[in-house]
């Protein structure tokens, strides 16, 4: 299978303090990864450095077989495109309505001027993930859970090979996050992304994990699938099956 | 080389605005540039300032005319008030009171947005996309303060003098047309043409410092209020110090 992502000894510190020690990693086409991690174990640096946003110390960080590191502007604006980046709080742009956000990528990033097309793929997007109706809405308009899928359909606009999901239950109830762990799921299916979901909901990651990785102190120390990880005799692994 | 960490953070601090400030007019020549939302911010800055700067304008002439006024009568030369009145305005006292309300208004609310923009990772949002956040919020944002801030005081003047005849009106039986004809007797293209200049280097500082400082604030939620308090009180000093350069400049060049 061919790999998307491949990170090698990549270390990140901020001052004094160590955040990423050794990370190695690989995600192939197609793959979905739960990285699972106490807060500040440097889950979200880790993705950021995937998208070129922080730039790690040392390491070899390559993405669609290119080294981020070493990217020119334009060569790491077209990988951008290629990625979809799910932000915690959904990082919706609130002063646009619901249709501008969803049009703002497809306008600026594709070039798509036709206004049917970008209607079709709004509508196509927001049904995708069982919005249809808030399509004039303004952000603020919308709960927690439909926030959620609002952001989801403004990533999936731009069809991405790969879905970066920055602990995309958090902040939300049992049932809406269960909702939103399968609407990860059947994405994952529909559309054949790969994809890295951080989370510390140990529901998120057992809908939608296929293989789990476990992050402490800037390094992996664990990695299987979620029934392996539960039966994992480490200390540390079974906190978060507790 | 050993420096002091206050000159440091300063010198460090400039070399970041610089390099703003480079990133901006990089972005005004790039391809595609974002007209709808120039526009919408030419609205928001302009139009939707039009109310307070109304008021200030007129207040301001009322209550200069009611000052000076009886001083003038003492000597019997109330008759030169509308002309005083107009230059002062004009040259002066209009720019840099319109600069110092659109600071505070307009900087303040450009810092705010911003900051909150960046503290809900919106522009990490933009630039993760693919998009270009300096094109879109940036650039946008200054050039609409940098046409909008000499229309707003052009205005201004005009509610100032409008004022100033109301002034004038409560105490002497001075008709609008004389008042007017001797308001602007006085007046020449050099008087009005630096003024105007000036103006627009105060939107420049406006919307610079504003995007400056809300784009660049940190991610916590303070953040958003020390970026539009920061952006009131720099964008407020600028203008002092853009006026006193443009005063020495006018006299060397324009009076002399």
């Amino acid at each position: 299978m061919e790999n998307v992502i491949e990170i090698k000894g990549v270390k990140k510190n901020f001052g004094e303090k160590t955040v990423l020690k050794n990370i190695n990693l690989t995600v192939t086409k197609g793959e979905n990864i739960v990285v699972l991690g106490k807060s500040g174990q440097g889950k979200s640096v880790m993705i950021k450095c995937i998208v070129g946003m922080i730039l790690p110390d040392e390491g070899s960080l390559k993405v669609f077989g290119d080294e981020v590191c070493s990217m020119s502007e334009d060569t790491l604006k077209a990988m951008r495109t290629r990625i979809g980046f799910l932000f915690q709080g959904g990082a919706l742009y609130d002063s646009m309505t619901v249709r501008e956000n969803l049009a703002f990528a497809l306008q600026r990033v594709l070039k798509i001027t036709d206004e049917n097309d970008i209607e079709n793929r709004s509508k196509e997007v927001l049904e995708a993930v069982g919005l249809s109706e808030v399509i004039d809405k303004m952000p603020s308009d919308l709960s927690g859970g439909m926030r959620k899928r609002m952001a989801l359909a403004r990533t999936l606009i731009v069809k991405p090979e790969v879905i970066l999901y920055d602990e995309p239950t958090t902040g939300l109830d049992t049932i809406t996050s269960k909702e939103i762990s399968q609407l990860m799921l059947e994405i994952h299916e529909k559309y054949k992304t790969s994809s890295i979901i951080i989370t510390h909901d140990m529901q998120c990651a057992r809908i939608t994990g296929g293989r789990v990785m476990v992050l402490n102190e800037g390094e992996f120390i664990a990695e299987g699938t979620y029934t392996e990880l539960e039966n994992c005799n480490d200390e540390f692994v079974k906190l978060f099956f507790k | 080389m050993n420096l002091s960490p206050s000159l440091n953070n300063f010198l460090e601090k400039t070399g970041e605005q610089a390099n703003f400030f480079t990133s901006f007019v990089r972005n005004i020549f790039k391809g595609g540039f974002e007209w709808n939302e120039f526009l919408r911010q030419c609205y928001v800055i302009g139009y939707k300032s039009l109310g307070i700067v109304a008021v200030t304008g007129f207040v301001l002439g009322f209550v200069f005319t009611l000052q000076s006024l009886p001083t003038l009568k003492e000597f019997g030369a109330q008759g030169y008030v509308p002309s005083m009145v107009c230059i002062s305005v004009i040259r002066e006292i209009g720019p840099v009171i319109t600069g110092l309300i659109c600071a505070g208004k307009i900087a303040s609310s450009i810092g705010a947005e911003l900051g909150s923009m960046n503290v809900t990772e919106q522009i990490d949002s933009m630039e993760i996309s693919g998009a270009n956040p300096v094109q879109y919020l940036v650039v946008t944002r200054i050039l609409a303060c940098t046409c909008m801030i000499p229309l707003l005081t052009l205005f201004a003047d005009a509610m100032s003098l409008a004022g100033g005849y109301i002034g004038v009106n409560t105490s002497t039986n001075m008709s609008m047309q004389l008042y007017f004809i001797k308001s602007v007797q006085t007046l020449y293209f050099s008087d009005f043409f630096p003024a105007v200049i000036k103006t627009i280097f105060f939107g420049l500082a406006i919307g610079f410092v504003g995007c400056y400082k809300g784009y660049t604030s940190n991610k916590g939620t303070e953040s958003v209020g020390l970026a539009a308090n920061s952006a009131v009180v720099a964008a407020s000093v600028w203008i002092i110090i853009l006026d006193a350069i443009a005063v020495q400049l006018t006299s060397v060049f324009v009076y002399n």
